[in-house]
């Protein structure tokens, strides 16, 4: 009886175990016939799905496939008419006047006229709420439709980098996002399952190149490691954000496309709570950690060291501070000392646990800053519970994670949170002197001085130690082998409209 | 033949938990490696004589981190299970003495925790009060109440007829000395069986808790924690999930052969 049992267990165990092997390779079939593509993603967009009041990265990322605006960034970083096929800026820098290209369609057939882009800008510029939904816009005078197909915007000021922020979707005149998403982009929304997934469709009556795949599907798996073994399995076909021991876990069917993420990861720190309020604490933190040893451990060296909110793909903005900290353990010992924390203190860093990246560099920190005797626990939290914890509440002692440029590639869109008054200003970061400067910065007509400006932003950033900055990382994108075409930005989207099978 | 058998489990079971303890012990004072030391020239190493059970993606040695992690979970498992059963004898020694509507009370409410599955509750707990060891430890001793406090109820309720309770009644023993020096020990025997079986519920609650990310904050080593870390390269360092995975297994494995040996004792 008994031996009966065990023979028993034991084929159940032999069946399970070939069904779930069978269900690993069953996943792989078909796809790419069907022409369909599954995207894996660390979190849900759940901050919100309208073009013009999303804050994630990782919603702007998938809502790029799906929203244009006047102007788009191409991967060089460049911008290029999208919705208008070209646009004139006046001399004195405050009026910019755009011609609608011929024939754009929304995703719901209608073809885009100058009323549908009055109503979004306006909309943008805040005519129905209390403010801007995004902050620049407030700088706008007037929005006017001059004929059927031109449209004048005028600014208040000159404000030569307003155009960056025309990348500002385009929507149907009286639409609101939260009644359905319609947009103009290569990829149309289908739906979106919280915490599930989120579905897109090809648009066939783009206006540029249509995009290859029919379907894409992005589905939610907020565990880093889960995503990994996914992408083994066949689960999904592509997955970005790799951290570079993920990558190497795939092995050879598996093509690993390298990028930039485009993102100031740092250790953010809370400037006011207790120790964190002297500068001379942030100052230790900075002297404490060992950036490049950092990426080796994370990325074995892949990525940029940063030492301060920008990255290098911003070309003529960025000021090189990569070596303005060095790890330096007795000078931080000795600021932390002269602050009146000999012994150092307890710090809790606050981590998303859905990134990887994240995580592993807050434990590299924590094990670096034992030696200043700062005393680490990291506590990992769920995406949502980071946003409303973390970036809306600000109830937090020191975050890693990646700011990415928001709605535009200009310097003021990685430098304007760290204003005394931001209501983005996560670091609860007070400086008069940076608060000076970048207002400085944004009154400037010549492009040199405000240049110039925006690089002594960056250093006082780095001298009153507003965050320990530390990396811009290294982009992999895991992706089966018969996938191509994946284009890198310098900014922080995912282009799936180039992106196809091979076979 | 039956005592032979049972006799075998135990000795194994008690070998296995001994050397597990020596090691864990051997752990708190001395690991070969500092656990959290990152070293950036020995990421994922196979096993070898300088790192007997190889280092993970940080190059931290993962000999010293199953010894720190074994030892968080036994830390974890030993205070939850002597919490609850603190608790669950006194709730079953009153509950089984008394009997009453009080009695009634408590053992619906021990029935509702119960009818939940256990995981859920801890889960539930621990986001209500936030994770970390002491947390974790609370939780478990809340969940483990009514499995301890059932067992002491019904032998209490059993012995509280027996004759040397009525004898010591009559002689004028205070109440209080004869639930607990009297009918106590009495009770232990049932007890232990259920406490090997509790103890090994910890360790897995807490290997699972920690697995999905609600455990024990990093960068504190934990079984449960390295399992859930190392999946991720299972294939190219399978020492590194193997480690964990094994000692979880060895742990539970040990304490579980006592158990069924006691449990044998009782029998033959």
């Amino acid at each position: 009886m008994n031996t009966l049992k065990r023979i028993l267990t034991l084929l159940l165990v032999l069946a399970m175990l070939t069904a779930a092997l069978c269900g690993c390779k069953g996943g792989k079939s078909g796809k790419a016939e069907k022409n369909e593509l599954t995207v894996g993603i660390a979190q849900d967009l759940d901050d919100s799905l309208d073009p013009h009041k999303m804050t994630a990265a990782g919603t702007r990322e998938i809502l790029f496939n799906v929203f244009e605006g006047l102007v788009k960034p191409d991967e060089n970083g460049n911008l290029i008419p999208a919705v208008a096929s070209a646009y004139t800026i006046a001399d004195t820098g405050d009026t910019f006047t755009f011609t609608l290209r011929d024939g754009v369609k929304f995703h719901n057939g209608a073809t885009v006229t100058v009323k549908d882009v009055v109503y979004s800008i306006e909309r943008v510029a805040g005519k129905d709420s209390e403010k801007p939904l995004i902050a620049q816009f407030s700088a706008i005078e007037s929005v006017e439709a001059t004929d059927d197909k031109t449209v004048v915007i005028k600014t208040k000021e000159p404000y030569l980098e307003f155009l960056s922020y025309l990348t500002a979707a385009i929507i149907p005149d009286g639409s609101n996002p939260a009644d359905g998403l319609v947009g103009t982009g290569p990829f149309r929304f289908v739906s979106r399952k919280a915490q599930e997934n989120i579905v897109l469709e090809r648009f066939a009556d783009y206006w540029g190149t249509p995009a290859h795949l029919e379907k894409v599907t992005f589905k939610i798996i907020e565990n880093a490691n889960v995503l990994v073994t996914s992408l083994k399995s066949g689960a999904i076909d592509l997955c970005a954000h790799l951290t570079a021991t993920q990558a190497k876990e795939l092995g050879k069917d598996f093509t690993v496309a390298e990028g930039s993420m485009n993102l100031v990861q740092a250790m953010y720190l809370n400037n006011a709570y207790g120790p964190l309020t002297d500068a001379r604490v942030r100052q230790a933190l900075c002297w404490a950690v060992d950036r490049q040893s950092i990426l080796a451990l994370v990325n074995d060296g892949m990525g940029s060291v940063l030492g301060s909110s920008m990255y290098p793909a911003f070309g003529k903005y960025y000021n090189d501070l990569s070596g303005y900290y060095t790890q330096d353990t007795e000078k931080a010992k000795a600021l932390l000392a002269e602050a009146g924390y000999e012994n150092g203190f307890d710090l809790v860093i606050t981590v998303p646990g859905n990134y990887q990246i994240h995580v592993d560099t807050a434990q590299v920190i924590a094990e670096q800053l034992k030696a200043i005797g700062v005393k680490c626990t990291i506590q990992t939290v769920e995406w949502s519970a980071w946003l409303e914890n973390v970036y809306k509440n600000r109830d937090y002692q020191a975050t890693v994670v990646g700011f990415d440029t928001s709605a535009a590639m200009t310097a003021q869109s990685l430098l304007a949170r760290f204003q005394s008054e931001s209501g983005k200003n996560v670091c609860n970061f007070q400086s008069a002197a940076y608060d000076a400067v970048y207002a400085k910065a944004l009154a400037e007509t010549t492009e040199a001085a405000q240049i110039e400006d925006y690089k002594e932003c960056q250093r006082i950033l780095a001298e009153e130690a507003a965050a320990v900055y530390v990396q811009d990382p290294c982009d992999l994108v895991g992706m089966r082998s018969d996938l191509t075409g994946y284009t890198f930005y310098p900014i922080y989207v995912m282009d799936l409209s180039r992106v196809y099978f091979t076979k | 033949m039956t005592v032979k058998k049972s006799h075998n489990n135990f000795i194994i079971g008690c070998c296995i938990t001994g050397v597990m303890l020596l090691l864990i012990l051997l752990g708190a004072f001395w690991t070969p490696y500092d656990a959290e030391a990152m070293d950036t020239a020995a990421k994922m190493q196979a096993p070898s004589f300088t790192h007997i059970l190889g280092t993970d993606n940080f190059g931290r040695d993962i000999f010293s981190r199953v010894l720190e992690g074994a030892g968080t979970t036994l830390f974890i498992a030993v205070n939850a299970v002597c919490a609850g059963l603190f608790f669950g004898i006194l709730i079953g020694a009153f509950t089984g003495w008394y009997g009453g509507w009080i009695d009634e009370v408590l053992m619906r409410i021990a029935d509702v925790i119960t009818a939940f599955p256990s995981i859920l509750l801890a889960l539930v707990l621990i986001s209500l009060l936030g994770s970390g060891k002491s947390n974790i430890i609370l939780a478990l001793s809340l969940l483990f109440i009514p499995s301890f406090a059932r067992v002491v109820r019904s032998e209490y309720a059993k012995q509280k007829e027996l004759d040397y309770v009525r004898n010591a009644k009559l002689m004028g023993v205070g109440t209080p000395r004869i639930m607990f020096v009297h009918i106590l020990p009495n009770v232990w025997p049932v007890l232990l069986s259920s406490i090997a079986i509790g103890f090994n519920n910890a360790v897995l609650a807490e290997a699972a808790m920690s697995y999905v990310g609600i455990g024990v904050l990093l960068p504190d080593a934990s079984l449960g924690r390295m399992l859930s870390e190392s999946q991720a390269f299972f294939f190219s360092a399978p020492w590194y999930a193997l480690s964990a995975g094994l000692t979880i297994v060895l742990l539970v494995l040990g304490v579980g052969l006592i158990s069924d040996g006691l449990g044998e004792w009782d029998n033959a």
